[in-house]
């Protein structure tokens, strides 16, 4: 479909890649949702934020293939309580709708699911911390406590396996919840939250410029990219011209942050198959490049090398040499790795037909970034909605067609190699010049949006200015919201033992998700 | 397949550095000291508060070949029940806040506890707030504050065998 069909009058934004902004009443709300899911566009995010004392604005943001984003803004009429539910026609709006009520008090109305999502009891359930009278420090009893009511399956041996918040693992807490027959994954469902920081309301206490070093703590494994997010938009906001060098640098850090997690991940998804030698190499692999980043960007995982204006990247003697010559090494034992992967009967046979998620479910639940890609929906924002110097660049998209965590692992190889192309080419083309441009008029009001195709997805971040360059409201988003929700099928009817494999092939945040 | 393997393996050859001098005297008498005092490996469990991620990365990149962690004689656990010593980190989000006292209530004493990160010491960037209670040591008793964000592991791990020398050093003497 084309943006428009829907027949508004919408306002392009000032942002490197094509989004449109309009603000809508409740009718049309419904009237987008439904003309945007038959047009076969996707939900991206909602959030919402308080104008005045009683004036409160929904927004949402929609992807409608090949013509850009679409940024709805619904104003509610004063004294409403709430807006049109929208899960319905898009089931990834389920979570975001429960959490614009735990945040801000709003609620979806018609919404089958009104449980609580991040609030879990720690706080008095009518505490709003987005609400603008409220300083986010006010601190109360927790509500008494309650059992959070999971949906119960029923049947003759059907019974409950609780996992969580701590695992066995070193990974981040959440709750599973496995209702099996036998060894059989009946349903999962899971709770998340665990991991909430209060991140939207400790924005609107940052400045525009300070802001950054939050987004950059969303998921530590995804810094790179949040912080580029960040910094489109408040660079959009402002109409901040950042030099070309700057840009092609963020680039070879976002590349470089892709390849360091998919070598990670690569090697714990082989030991979830009971394959050690593969977390072994992998994990060395993983340590060599990440010491590499901290020899050339001075920290490990590149945090704070992204910040308003450009980068803070020191091009040192060597520094391209350094680079290439890890990249052709690279190449050549990833590849090697990814032969003895392929030969290995033992862990195809857990790869393949495990957690797999069709197409067609991939496509109605909204599965995106990695994942979406390894169930056949090639989508990419460096290709789909590209910033400079990806407009420069011509991406291949890796795509698989089975949806299984075989075919995730593959997608995670192919992305290796082509990002590792994507390095030799930002720095054979990576213009002279600087990469940092200080900000020197005053700090306007205004609105920007950010968008960047991290490891796992499209990160989006929507960010709002008042006067004297302070945060009014921003909202980032983290593609695992859409891919939490499409793990508890993926895991339907194969066995529990096989959870932690199909986790791990998806590998989404928590923290990322929680905020 | 299985020459692949060992051809790959064989090529590698061992890549397990050293632990860095300064920490070397210190890495080689605690090993020492964990066998005389425990008689056998130090076992961790590892809590994340919170976290965003950042620490566990360099936490699990400890368990890589390069720090070769378990010749020191130090493994995680699974179960807070087999642990001698808990890691934890994040700025203590209140959602954690249970599970967290139940961890530590299953971890049999003597117990050491490490705050690992700038979070976990003082809640870092996100600070104290309702989400938020900033700190380990609002809620526990901590023996030993690694600060970073995140801590790289050389760090953590210097940070450990301080913290198990301290605690397991002074209950033998």
């Amino acid at each position: 479909m084309k943006l428009a069909e829907l027949d508004l009058t919408l306002e392009s934004m000032n942002s490197p890649f094509a989004i449109y902004r309009v603000a809508v009443d409740s009718d049309v709300w419904e009237e987008c949702a439904s003309a945007i899911r038959q047009g076969h566009g996707q939900l991206v995010t909602m959030w919402a934020s308080q104008q005045s004392a009683k004036s409160f604005i929904v927004s949402a943001i929609y992807s409608v293939q090949g013509d850009g984003l679409l940024w709805l803004n619904l104003i509610l009429e004063k004294g409403s309580k709430g807006y049109p539910d929208i899960s319905g026609l898009f089931p990834v709006a389920k979570r975001m709708q429960r959490t614009i009520h735990d945040l801000i008090g709003l609620e979806a109305i018609g919404g089958d699911d009104q449980r609580p999502w991040l609030n879990h009891g720690m706080w008095p359930y009518n505490y709003f911390p987005l609400r603008k009278d409220l300083s986010g420090f006010e601190v109360a009893d927790p509500e008494s406590a309650t059992d959070y009511p999971f949906v119960e399956v029923a049947g003759e041996g059907v019974h409950e396996i609780a996992v969580g918040p701590v695992h066995a693992g070193i990974i981040e807490p959440g709750h599973f919840r496995f209702s099996v027959v036998g060894e059989k994954t009946l349903r999962l469902e899971e709770r998340l939250g665990y991991a909430h920081k209060g991140v939207d309301k400790a924005f609107e206490r940052m400045s525009a410029q300070e802001g950054y070093r939050l987004a950059g703590r969303m998921s530590g494994d995804s810094t790179v990219a949040y912080s580029w997010a960040y910094c489109m938009a408040l660079e959009s906001a402002w109409k901040w011209r950042v030099p070309e060098q700057a840009l092609y640098l963020r680039a070879l850090l976002l590349e470089r942050e892709r390849i360091a997690n998919h070598l990670g991940d690569l090697g714990a998804i082989a030991n979830d198959a009971g394959f050690a030698f593969g977390l072994t190499h992998f994990m060395r692999l993983k340590e060599l490049w990440l010491r590499t980043n901290k020899e050339l960007f001075g920290h490990r995982f590149m945090m704070d090398s992204i910040l308003p204006g450009g980068t803070n990247v020191d091009l040192t003697e060597g520094f391209l040499e350094a680079i290439l010559l890890q990249c052709r090494k690279f190449r050549l034992e990833v590849k090697e790795l990814q032969n003895i992967y392929d030969d290995h009967s033992g862990l195809q046979d857990r790869f393949m037909h495990t957690g797999v998620v069709e197409n067609e479910l991939a496509v109605r639940l909204g599965l995106t970034g990695l994942a979406g890609r390894a169930s056949g929906i090639a989508q990419d924002s460096r290709v789909d909605s590209p910033t400079f110097p990806y407009t420069q660049m011509e991406v291949n998209i890796s795509s698989q067609l089975e949806g299984d965590v075989a075919a995730r692992v593959a997608v995670r190889f192919e992305e290796i190699f082509e990002s590792l192309r994507l390095i030799e080419h930002i720095l054979q083309d990576l213009p002279a010049g600087d990469c940092y441009a200080p900000w020197t008029k005053t700090e306007p009001p205004g609105v920007g949006a950010g968008l960047v195709e991290g490891w796992r997805g499209g990160i989006f971040v929507a960010l709002t200015l008042s006067k004297g360059g302070r945060i009014d409201r921003c909202h980032v988003h983290d593609p695992s919201w859409q891919n939490w929700p499409v793990l508890e099928y993926a895991v339907i009817g194969d066995i529990v033992p096989d959870f932690p494999l199909i986790n791990k092939s998806f590998n989404l945040t928590y923290s990322g998700h929680d905020r | 397949m299985t020459w692949q393997i060992m051809k790959k393996i064989a090529k590698t050859g061992i890549a397990t550095e050293k632990p860095p001098a300064a920490v070397e005297v210190e890495a080689l008498t605690i090993h020492d000291e964990i066998l005389k005092i425990l008689g056998r490996a130090l076992t961790i469990r590892e809590i994340d508060a919170g976290s965003c991620n950042g620490c566990e990365l360099e936490i699990n990149a400890l368990s890589n070949l390069y720090y070769n962690l378990e010749g020191l004689g130090i493994k995680f656990v699974a179960s807070p029940r087999h642990a001698d010593l808990l890691l934890i980190t994040g700025p203590i989000s209140r959602n954690m806040s249970t599970a967290l006292a139940m961890t530590y209530e299953a971890t049999p004493t003597p117990k050491v506890v490490v705050a690992v990160g700038d979070c976990a010491i003082n809640g870092g960037i996100f600070g104290e707030s309702y989400a938020t209670i900033g700190g380990a040591s609002k809620v526990l008793s901590v023996d030993l504050e690694i600060p970073g964000c995140p801590p790289e592991p050389i760090v953590i791990l210097q940070g450990i065998l301080s913290a198990v020398r301290y605690r397991l050093g002074s209950r033998s003497s």
